[in-house]
């Protein structure tokens, strides 16, 4: 299974290599964010191009899920330049805000599935708000193909409850991709999951982005998960970008604090 | 170590503390209207929730049906039978109906539908949408381009101002029923002519402002327990707080609206 892996990101990263240089279709720039005493962003700089997947590393509380939040608008940053797609997210109003929204999906830490509503409805629901013109037999057809694409057909019917966490997450994943997004945003997508089914949902993510063409940043703890899906890796320590590199690269970092992640 | 400081240093430290709760109170209270104004604001934006809306005043109006009959009922005979011996002494039976049937429309009926809706509706919202905030369920909404607050506040709002009227009305009807079966106890009349004695007592001051009164309190009920649960802080600890909170601000609320209905409607 990981040679698939393996060999499903060197093709996405032929495959990028093939279409040249592509523009980054997220770009951050002196990013700021305090809560009271607590300065979690310090002047984060990062940028993600079209296809890339961008993995953030940092120990708990370095702001790595604050950097994301406020990528979607649900954190105002204190100061900085966030652009999704050439616009600037602090200078949208809500209609654009939300028009952005639909571009870009976010997986939560907790898979966040709507409780009160079984599988079929939490992937329907954002049909039914978003996509009021599709027809009913294209929004059944789509459910299914995601469901499919998760590889949880059976769960259909399920309540959120009923599901273990690692079905739990792909259902967040289906619920996202049912909306066709261009970037993804993946809050920790490992945690709190055994080795075996941490390496199905990386597998997931690779295999989701060589359908759909996805971008995406992924923030995590998880070094076999940032390992397979990482084209990039950047290292946020107390709200600053401390290393950057490929994988490789930053495991053979000679800084101590960048080896005590990979050793 | 509090003890060894002298009176004043203690009474600026009372003042100090004083000052921040005044401060932590009044930041509520304005968060709680700014609140109140997206809701009314985001109730004429389209596309409007029809679906959800109904679903709501199906759990609010439909199952609150028993509890709140239940309580009707004994709430009519309860003040029958109470307040009988006393009326029997001045040989005024026959007023039981009218007096019961004022006291009922006008303020009994609305105000103990609306504690009732307070534990029972308020504390359900209060603990949902808390819970749903602590699970990112409602951040989940947002970043999907779908607007919670018309979702979940203005639907759930707009259920309680339409039920709680509604579900007022029919604790009324109950509770004619429940002092009706209280004044067979003692004497023997028909249902007809209990009714006919209640209703002449009835006008139309008595009626309006307890229903006004009633949307009045569908609106604090809904808002409270959705603004509490909205506005959750992180953790589990935080649902059980939120639906706390509803229950008593909303109580709270009631009591002030009924107190500055019965002095307007005093004025009319």
């Amino acid at each position: 299974m990981e040679e698939t892996m393996i060999i499903a990101k060197e093709e996405g990263k032929r495959e990028r290599l093939e279409h040249g240089p592509e523009e980054p279709v997220i770009r951050i720039r002196g990013l700021y964010k305090c809560f009271k005493d607590h300065q979690v962003l310090n002047g984060v700089d990062l940028e993600v191009k079209k296809g890339e997947n961008l993995v953030v590393l940092g120990k708990s509380g370095s702001g790595k899920s604050v950097l994301i939040k406020c990528l979607v608008g649900l954190i105002y940053p204190d100061a900085g330049d966030l652009e999704v797609f050439g616009r600037r997210i602090t200078e949208l109003n809500e209609e654009e805000l939300n028009e952005m929204r639909k571009k870009v999906g976010f997986l939560f830490q907790n898979a966040a599935l709507y409780d009160s509503m079984s599988v079929r409805e939490n992937l329907a629901f954002p049909l039914r708000q978003l996509k009021k013109d599709m027809p009913r037999a294209k929004k059944e057809a789509l459910i299914e193909e995601v469901l499919d694409d998760v590889g949880l057909s059976d769960a259909i019917d399920q309540m959120p409850s009923k599901l273990s966490g690692g079905q739990a997450k792909r259902i967040g994943l289906a619920r996202t991709l049912i909306l066709r997004p261009e970037i993804m945003l993946y809050d920790e997508p490992t945690t709190g999951l055994d080795t075996g089914t941490s390496h199905e949902i990386s597998d997931l993510i690779i295999r989701m982005r060589k359908k759909y063409n996805i971008s995406s940043i992924l923030i995590t703890h998880d070094m076999p998960c940032a390992r397979l899906t990482s084209d990039r890796i950047v290292m946020l320590k107390e709200g600053v970008v401390v290393a950057e590199g490929t994988y490789k690269e930053l495991e053979g970092s000679d800084d101590e604090w960048v080896k005590s992640f990979f050793y | 170590m509090q003890q060894s400081l002298n009176p004043i240093r203690r009474a600026k430290m009372r003042v100090t503390q004083k000052r921040s709760e005044l401060k932590q109170f009044l930041y509520e209270a304005g968060n709680l209207v700014a609140f109140a104004g997206q809701t009314f604001r985001e109730i004429f934006r389209r596309p409007f929730e029809w679906r959800e809306t109904l679903y709501q005043c199906y759990q609010v109006g439909y199952k609150s049906t028993f509890l709140i009959g239940l309580t009707g009922f004994i709430m009519g005979l309860v003040l029958t039978i109470q307040t009988r011996p006393s009326l029997a002494k001045f040989g005024a039976v026959s007023m039981i109906p009218g007096m019961i049937s004022v006291s009922v429309v006008r303020e009994i009926g609305p105000v103990i539908t609306a504690i009732i809706c307070c534990g029972n509706i308020g504390s359900r919202m209060g603990a949902e949408l808390g819970s749903m905030k602590v699970s990112e369920q409602i951040d989940a909404m947002e970043v999907s381009a779908i607007n919670p607050h018309r979702y979940l506040v203005v639907t759930r709002v707009l259920a309680t101002t339409l039920m709680i009227p509604l579900l007022a009305i029919y604790a009324d009807g109950i509770a004619f029923c429940g002092a009706y079966v209280a004044m067979n106890i003692h004497d023997s009349t028909t249902f007809r002519h209990f009714m006919v004695a209640a209703m002449t007592h009835l006008e139309f001051l008595d009626i309006v402002p307890a229903l006004v009164k009633t949307v009045l309190f569908g609106w604090v009920i809904g808002l409270i327990g959705c603004y509490k649960g909205y506005h959750a802080r992180r953790g589990t600890e935080s649902v059980g707080i939120a639906a706390n909170s509803a229950v008593v601000t909303a109580s709270l609320a009631v009591f002030v609206i009924d107190m500055l209905a019965a002095q307007i409607t005093d004025l009319l």
